[in-house]
């Protein structure tokens, strides 16, 4: 069975404990989840707001919730997930904030995934006087869903004003691991942090 | 995509179903015996695993797909959902109809003889609640030789007949869908019923539910209990864009219907009082009111479902304002809680209650998924 696997996909997995209960948020067509079911063993739900997501995660055999994120997750009770997951889906949140700490309310643990503006590549074209477009980002300007785009670096400041525990940072480009110069090299940023105990 | 071809099940017959045994109703009291009336459609196969148990709402039957040879009008209350190539797809399920216990359209109801008497039950035929269709229901589906059905579904109490069906049988029970239904009414929604109730017993032609031996009928509770039950189906924005303040010649200053929405309501009112009778409409809102599966656990739906192990689908409309989505996110979150196996989609629909019904894509296009997919996982 083959899904169209997102370069995150195989580090998320790899720290999903087999049998995990996790949840998705902005699952999409729910194929993150089939994956770390088949994967790991894993069970437990994806939220989606888009209708055609939703009937694509149906279709996939994924628990799928229609919910709308920006309200939080209320009918979650408070630690009652091994792992919440928001994969490529945080920068075009309006309640970012918000949504995260939600993350660390209903799950022992948060991963978040999203596009890093700090990639070279944007910087040059944001030099040369231009709004970043890129296969991580393929949106104009006038079109974009992501309305809260940030570097790995502004990330890590969040976690640390905030007093996250990061217990890992994987960062990609295309699919290979960026170990130097991460927010300069890197297209695509990994994140697992929980709260500091 | 595959193109969808999707056709009517053509004629269909209806059939009864004897059951001599007694039965225990939840009020205490007892039927010495009790029939249904059902129809099914398609095949059921070999290892009689393809069934599909369709629940109806309140003024809904056993005739929920095809027509009755010769009469080309008579098509039953749910086509657009069941047949072939359609989302409940009878190429592929065996789909049973039922009418419940206590209605009024050949399953004994009221108007049935109280074999005791020798005349209708009338205001003596006992109150049956949604526990009590469900047992019923079971019994009919040994008799088909079900043990275990593939799918139980319904919208609104049809929707919480598939919720107690998941509780009550769970090991006979391989998927719920629950549409536009709710864990139970809220006291606006008891309002809506007794004001309904308040109608038909108030009638004079009522005769305190003896009217069948009067010759008559209370027609005119009957209406306004179905023109209050409809304005609860339909949403404001619906029945604006409908009717508006549209008139239907001008305003005679007289209490004759000049608006659109006043000849409609009485049109529908009208219409149903022809067919339905009083005392079963009387039972049928009684087992909506009653209906509350958190009440034996104190309150907590979570527990109360803990019993159900099947897969659900739960569905919701926008703009349902009887059942609104906040009532199905209730019971989606009792299942999740359980960590139960649940889809739930929230349908973008301009019609109110009534859109489990109609035939919106999404809707339908996710029915359809969600069964496509029965048998085929593990």
């Amino acid at each position: 069975m083959s899904y169209a696997a997102r370069a995150d996909f195989s580090t998320i997995a790899g720290w999903i404990a087999p049998g995990a209960q996790v949840l998705d948020l902005g699952c999409g067509d729910g194929s993150l989840l089939a994956y770390l079911r088949e994967s790991r063993g894993a069970a437990g739900y994806g939220i989606e707001i888009d209708d055609e997501g939703v009937l694509a995660s149906i279709g996939n055999g994924v628990n799928v919730l229609q919910s709308d994120l920006e309200s939080g997750l209320a009918g979650f009770d408070e630690q009652s997930f091994d792992s919440v997951i928001l994969s490529q889906t945080l920068q075009a949140m309006r309640h970012t904030e918000l949504i995260v700490l939600e993350m660390l309310r209903v799950g022992r643990e948060a991963i978040v995934t999203f596009p890093n503006f700090g990639f070279w590549s944007h910087r040059l074209q944001v030099l040369r006087g231009r709004m970043p477009v890129s296969g991580k980002l393929p949106y104009q300007w006038y079109d974009t869903p992501n309305i809260h785009l940030c570097t790995v670096a502004d990330f890590d400041a969040f976690c640390e004003e905030r007093g996250f525990d990061v217990l890992d940072r994987v960062v990609l480009h295309e699919t290979r691991r960026v170990n130097a110069l991460p927010n300069l090299l890197g297209s695509l940023a990994i994140y697992r942090f929980r709260k500091s105990r | 995509m595959s193109e969808v071809v999707s056709g009517s099940v053509g004629d269909v017959v209806a059939q009864r179903a004897t059951f001599a045994t007694p039965l225990a109703l939840r009020s205490g009291a007892s039927l010495p015996g009790f029939e249904l009336m059902y129809e099914t459609y398609g095949t059921l196969n070999a290892d009689r695993s393809n069934a599909i148990l369709v629940c109806h709402a309140l003024n809904a039957s056993h005739h929920v797909a095809g027509t009755y040879a010769g009469h080309p009008d008579s098509e039953g209350w749910w086509d657009n959902m069941v047949g072939p190539g359609k989302p409940v797809d009878t190429h592929r399920f065996f789909v049973i109809g039922v009418n419940n216990l206590g209605s009024c359209f050949g399953s004994t109801g009221p108007i049935s003889i109280d074999p005791a008497t020798g005349k209708p039950w009338g205001s003596d035929f006992p109150i049956v609640t949604v526990e009590d269709w469900v047992d019923t229901q079971a019994r009919l589906a040994d008799s088909l030789g079900i043990e275990r059905l593939a799918a139980v579904m319904g919208g609104s109490l049809g929707g919480m007949q598939a919720l107690a069906w998941a509780t009550r049988y769970p090991t006979r029970i391989a998927n719920a869908l629950v549409i536009a239904a709710a864990p139970n009414l809220s006291a606006q929604n008891i309002a809506f019923n007794e004001v309904a109730r308040a109608a038909i017993m108030t009638d004079p032609e009522f005769h305190d539910g003896r009217f069948y031996d009067e010759g008559v009928k209370p027609v005119r509770g009957l209406r306004v209990a179905r023109m209050i039950g409809h304005i609860t189906y339909i949403s404001d924005a619906q029945m604006a864009e409908r009717f508006g303040r549209q008139l239907r010649e001008g305003l005679n200053y007289s209490f004759a219907p000049e608006f659109q929405i006043e000849s409609y309501l009485r049109y529908q009112g009208e219409k149903f009082a022809e067919y339905y009778d009083a005392n079963t409409y009387l039972r049928i809102t009684k087992a909506l009111d009653y209906f509350d599966p958190a009440a034996e656990t104190g309150g907590d739906l979570a527990r109360a479902l803990r019993a159900a192990t099947c897969r659900f689908l739960v569905i919701s409309f926008t703009t349902d304002w009887r059942f609104p989505p906040a009532r199905s996110r209730e019971i989606v979150k009792a299942l999740v809680d359980n960590r139960r196996d649940v889809c739930y989609a929230e349908i973008d629909a301009p019609h109110g209650h009534d859109a489990f019904l109609l035939d919106t894509p999404q809707y339908h296009a996710i029915v359809r998924s969600y069964l496509s997919r029965i048998g085929e996982s593990p």
